[in-house]
């Protein structure tokens, strides 16, 4: 269980995230989505310690995450795997060295960290990535170097990377943003797997309704901050969406969710 | 009427715009004028001093000139006018190139990888504590502002004559020219895998090898291998204080008028740069096509 208690972030005179409360219930796939600027990326952020809280709490089975420094720090952000929308693999790699980045934070020891620091990764890592990257279809592109592949592709490779972490949740950050409609579906199904699949709670940042709608268990809005919508897809009327935005629906997702379309069947 | 008296109102426009430029430029130049005569005159770079020297400078070249005969060339040692009496003591001028390249080698080595350490802590983004990072790059700069030539002094006085001053000197200005280098190119890098590394739990040392690194490795190499030219015309001079390598015999015919010696050390010095040149340029390219 993930609790935030009035967990709030500011920027100079811009309040990002205000007073933000919530509790996560394990194996919960929660779709945030507000407008530009509402604050999504600042709250996931926060949550694996990227961003500091100005004020508030957050609790993880108990565990006050904010207080944590240090090691500890890491073996949470090893805990909360995070997917960004620009992907964030290192090009010049291959897809397998990408992948077996997120198995760094497992190293433990000085000999360990040397070794990692010097590219050398145990024939077990090897294995557990490769065995990933065929969990996805990728295997095939593991010695390629992550420049050469595909957006979609680029992004499946990151959840790789962080199902590598064994990670408890994951923080997706606008994961499909800057993919295609065939290739955002690939990679919404591919959470919702991870998700459904090994009871993973997943935190989804989305721009697009639709898709929040479609794949979320739980949808949480935020306007300039604040929770301005909390709760199943279905009670996200058309009629309450134009009362959070300000604007009715259809002109909403006109504004830009390229993957609107291929996400709804 | 209005349509026409617009497409007039900007070429009038533009015609002052353009008479302003030209004005400044005007002015920029005149103040250049002004400046390179003033710094000639500090300087005493006067005209009437440069037409004295500069026939020396034509009798210096004719004197180290080799008297060379063509019918004995290819003659032996003994023979006046042949290149291997030019070239007599080619043998000990070869050793002293090769320790001179291998000097440049070591500090380039040493250099780079000090440079290596420290880019990362100096560079804006790379996350280091920022009074570290302020201090690892005054640090840089004082390394790159003192020259070779100056270090290697101190490091004879402290290590006495011989390479290894040599070689600690050039590494030690290498650390702050090419920390410098190092340093830009981690910040021109993008950002994002570094955070990668940090979400998934990695370290701060992880994230810049695995987040850092592989995006400015090629630059790096190209800028150490630039650095090892640079750094071999920088040691076959540093011999003239006693630091080992070619300078030093160079040093020595250069103060005894040695002439013709003169100009066969600068030819094999000239030849072994062009050469480490062109190998190294080749091997740039190469690093810049295929790194990882
Ligand atoms: N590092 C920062 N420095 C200053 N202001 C920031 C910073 N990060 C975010 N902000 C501000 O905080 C507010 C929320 O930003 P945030 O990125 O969380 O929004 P978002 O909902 O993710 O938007 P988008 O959909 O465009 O990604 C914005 O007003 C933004 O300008
Ligand atoms: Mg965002």
């Amino acid at each position: 269980m993930l609790e935030l208690q009035g967990l709030t972030r500011r920027f100079g005179a811009v309040t990002a995230v205000d007073r933000v409360s919530l509790s996560v219930p394990e194996g919960q796939m929660l779709g945030i989505i507000g407008r530009s600027g509402a604050g999504k990326s600042t709250l996931l952020r926060m949550i694996n310690r990227l961003t500091e809280p100005s004020a508030g709490r957050i609790l993880h089975d108990g565990r006050d995450i904010t207080a944590l420094s240090g090691r500890a720090l890491r073996a949470w952000r090893a805990d909360c795997a995070m997917i960004f929308q620009q992907f964030n693999l290192v090009q010049r790699l291959d897809v397998l060295t990408n992948v077996l980045i997120g198995r760094l934070s497992r190293r433990r020891g000085p000999l360990a960290r040397l070794g990692a620091l010097l590219g050398l990764f145990t024939a077990e890592e090897r294995a557990m990535a490769l065995a990933l990257l065929d969990r996805f279809g990728l295997a095939e592109t593991a010695l390629q170097r992550a420049e050469t592949l595909s957006g979609g592709q680029q992004q499946r490779v990151a959840i790789c990377r962080a199902l590598m972490q064994e990670p408890r949740l994951i923080l997706a950050d606008e994961p499909i943003a800057s993919l295609d409609p065939a290739n955002a579906r690939a990679v919404m199904e591919a959470l919702r797997e991870v998700n459904r699949g090994q009871g993973l709670t997943v935190l989804c940042n989305l721009h697009d309704l639709a898709a929040a709608r479609h794949y979320c268990d739980r949808i949480l809005a935020l306007q300039a901050g604040r929770v301005a919508f909390d709760g199943p897809p279905a009670e996200l009327t058309p009629a309450r969406v134009e009362a959070i935005y300000g604007i009715p629906e259809a002109v909403l997702a006109a504004e830009g969710a390229p993957a609107r379309a291929a996400l709804v069947h | 009427m209005a349509a026409g008296a617009a497409p007039l109102r900007m070429e009038a426009a533009f015609r002052a715009a353009r008479r302003q430029r030209r004005a400044a430029t005007l002015l920029g130049l005149a103040v250049l004028l002004a400046c390179l005569l003033a710094s000639a005159w500090v300087a005493e770079a006067h005209p009437a001093r440069l037409l004295e020297g500069l026939p020396r400078i034509g009798e210096y070249f004719h004197r180290i000139l080799p008297t060379l005969r063509r019918e004995a060339l290819f003659a032996g040692a003994e023979t006046e006018g042949s290149l291997a009496f030019w070239f007599y003591r080619l043998d000990s001028w070869a050793w002293l190139l090769f320790e001179t390249a291998n000097m440049a080698a070591l500090a380039t080595l040493m250099g780079a990888a000090a440079a290596l350490a420290l880019c990362f802590v100096a560079a804006r983004n790379a996350g280091a504590p920022r009074p570290l990072a302020l201090a690892t790059r005054r640090l840089l700069e004082a390394l790159r502002t003192v020259p070779e030539i100056v270090f290697a002094l101190i490091l004879v006085w402290a290590f006495g004559v011989g390479p290894l001053a040599g070689i600690l000197a050039i590494a030690l200005h290498s650390t702050g020219a090419l920390g410098k280098l190092f340093a830009e190119a981690v910040e021109n890098a993008g950002a994002g895998p570094w955070e990668a590394v940090r979400a998934a739990g990695g370290g701060w040392a992880e994230a810049c090898r695995f987040g850092l690194l592989p995006q400015v490795l090629p630059n790096l190499l190209s800028y150490a291998l630039l650095r090892f030219e640079i750094n071999l015309r920088a040691a076959s001079v540093i011999g003239f204080v006693g630091a080992g390598g070619i300078g030093e015999e160079l040093y020595t015919v250069i103060a005894f008028n040695h002439y013709e010696e003169i100009s066969a050390i600068v030819l094999l010095i000239i030849l072994c740069v062009a050469a480490i040149d062109l190998l190294s340029e080749r091997l740039r390219h190469h690093v810049i096509g295929a790194a990882r």
